[in-house]
């Protein structure tokens, strides 16, 4: 198949598309638009439809609407966005509804800036709403992961009915690769749940968040945290990245891990043994693959665009028993290559 | 071998252009590729830049630091870039819109009158493609036959008719001798 250039935001768009969404609701913010721009023009000819809503709250309960009648649904948005759907994702994830979300994160807090960022890392794996639930969080690093990742979200969204988010970044959204579209089977998921009309042949189905009765909400919870038990032991994912005789292991996910990446080359061309292992999914985090690289690393240093948030799940996932270093830059700045390799260096990569 | 490329100049020149049509030429030549655009507010009438990889290589960073190869379209990017320039760059000057020139003796400085060249031959606006044409003449990254082709992918199909003209600029750059 022959390979197209095409900008992250737009190649994610497409594979929406081709994995059978039927309906988008969002708001522009930069740097995600061309995602709407995008589906705004191409999904009513590929029979979607895409709706500029008159805010980012409205935007994410249409979503909510449209996935209760079974409906494949997205909405895109950037950090600031994403806050303002917080409250409408607990809504859906409460009501045990699939649909995907992305951001394409930009520096925060507040406005922040609109360069490229991963401080919203807390915000997507722990806290996304109010109430006891999660999301699975899929971190993307290239333009083609884009695609691969947004169709994936799409089919376990469905499968374990609730919210998949895909946690990219400016660069992500921006830059432009070269990408080939696989195959993609839209597939027919059986949504018995689905309020979409039944014409009296059956007891009418019921969409719903609010549950007055504690012993009936408590036992709501338990079965959704039954599902994420199971999601945890079978989609937590990682690229590793010549972890296996690593002494210094590096963590990072995203655009960040590119950069982290070369800076791993570098090392090794010197004589150091350093590693990476790359999160691809964030919820459920890869604690089985850092316990992995764990065992001949001597020393984590975890590097993200923001004041680090993973690192916590890095020290967690390997119950504090070896030292983790952190190096970040935030605001929408990003470290160089060689700015990480000093950093090995400097936590004693040996030669 | 990865070639890191900076181009840079005022929003309205054409850089995010020439930029993708040598990333295409990269994809076309079957090498990695990787093109990221400046998207702060600068894009909007003030200076605009973007960082194009090709490399035989995965791409790491796709935000180039020090390039190896620089194209510059007016002074601002002249003063902001000519530093960040790797030793022995090769570096690809609007002499027209840039008034100053550089000391550093470790980069090779092409200084081309792309703006004024374009107008004379009556291809106002394609200033970027003749440098274009120069960087391609001064490092061979690509040939003219794969350049044609990246330029029909980028050439949107309603202005298709342009294809001849952005091949005559290229050509201008090939051939300019400064």
């Amino acid at each position: 198949m022959e390979r197209k250039l095409m900008k992250g935001n737009e190649a994610l768009a497409e594979a929406a598309i081709r994995a059978g969404c039927k309906c988008f609701f969002g708001y522009p913010i930069t740097p995600q638009t061309e995602i709407s721009a995008y589906l705004a023009k191409n999904f009513a000819k590929a029979g979607g439809l895409f709706l500029q809503a008159e805010s980012e709250i409205a935007a994410i309960n249409m979503v909510l609407g449209a996935s209760s009648t079974g409906t494949r649904v997205m909405t895109s948005s950037s950090s600031p966005g994403i806050s303002l759907k917080s409250e409408g994702i607990s809504y859906i994830a409460g009501s045990d509804l699939p649909a995907v979300i992305i951001n394409v994160q930009r520096g925060g807090p507040g406005l922040g800036g609109i360069q490229p960022s991963q401080a919203d890392y807390w915000q997507a794996t722990k806290a996304l709403g109010h109430g006891d639930f999660q999301l699975l969080v899929y971190a993307p690093a290239s333009v083609q992961e884009m695609v691969d990742m947004v169709v994936k979200a799409f089919d376990k969204a469905d499968e374990y009915r609730m919210p998949a988010m895909i946690l990219a970044d400016g660069f992500l959204g921006q830059m432009m690769e070269p990408i080939e579209f696989p195959e993609i089977k839209a597939e027919q998921v059986e949504k018995p749940w689905a309020a979409n009309g039944h014409g009296g042949k059956r007891a009418h189905n019921i969409i719903n968040s609010l549950y007055l009765k504690p012993e009936q909400l408590e036992k709501n919870v338990f079965e959704r945290y039954e599902r994420y038990e199971k999601i945890k032991a079978t989609e937590a994912d990682a690229e590793m990245y010549l972890t296996e005789d690593a002494e210094i292991t590096l963590v990072a996910y995203g655009a960040t891990a590119r950069v982290v990446k070369s800076a791993v080359n570098m090392a090794r061309e010197q004589g150091i043994k350093a590693g990476l292992v790359r999160p691809k999914t964030l919820w459920p985090f890869p604690v089985k693959q850092i316990n992995e690289a764990a065992k001949s690393a001597e020393k984590f240093l975890v590097v993200e665009m923001s004041m680090g948030q993973m690192i916590d799940d890095v020290k967690l996932a390997i119950n504090c028993s070896k030292p983790v270093e952190f190096m970040g830059r935030t605001g929408g700045m990003i470290m160089k290559p060689v700015e990480v390799l000093e950093e090995i260096k400097k936590i004693g990569g040996k030669k | 071998m990865t070639n890191e490329i900076i181009l840079a100049g005022f929003g309205g020149q054409g850089i995010l252009f020439a930029g993708k049509a040598l990333a295409y030429g990269g994809l076309i030549a079957e090498k990695e590729v990787s093109w990221l655009p400046s998207y702060g507010p600068e894009m909007r009438g003030g200076t605009c830049n973007c960082s194009v990889c090709i490399s035989d290589e995965p791409i790491g960073s796709p935000l180039v630091n020090d390039p190896n190869l620089l194209i510059v379209m007016n002074t601002p990017s002249f003063e902001k870039f000519i530093g960040t320039a790797k030793k022995g760059a090769k570096v690809f000057v609007d002499s027209t819109m840039v008034d100053v020139t550089t000391d550093r003796k470790d980069i090779d400085c092409y200084y081309v009158p792309a703006t004024q060249l374009a107008t004379d031959n009556g291809l106002s606006g394609m200033a970027n493609i003749i440098l274009l044409g120069k960087l391609i003449k001064e490092t061979g990254i690509l040939d003219l036959e794969t350049v044609e082709k990246a330029m029909s992918k980028c050439i949107p199909p309603k202005k298709a008719n342009l294809l001849d003209a952005n091949m005559k600029a290229v050509k201008i750059g090939m051939n300019y001798k400064d």
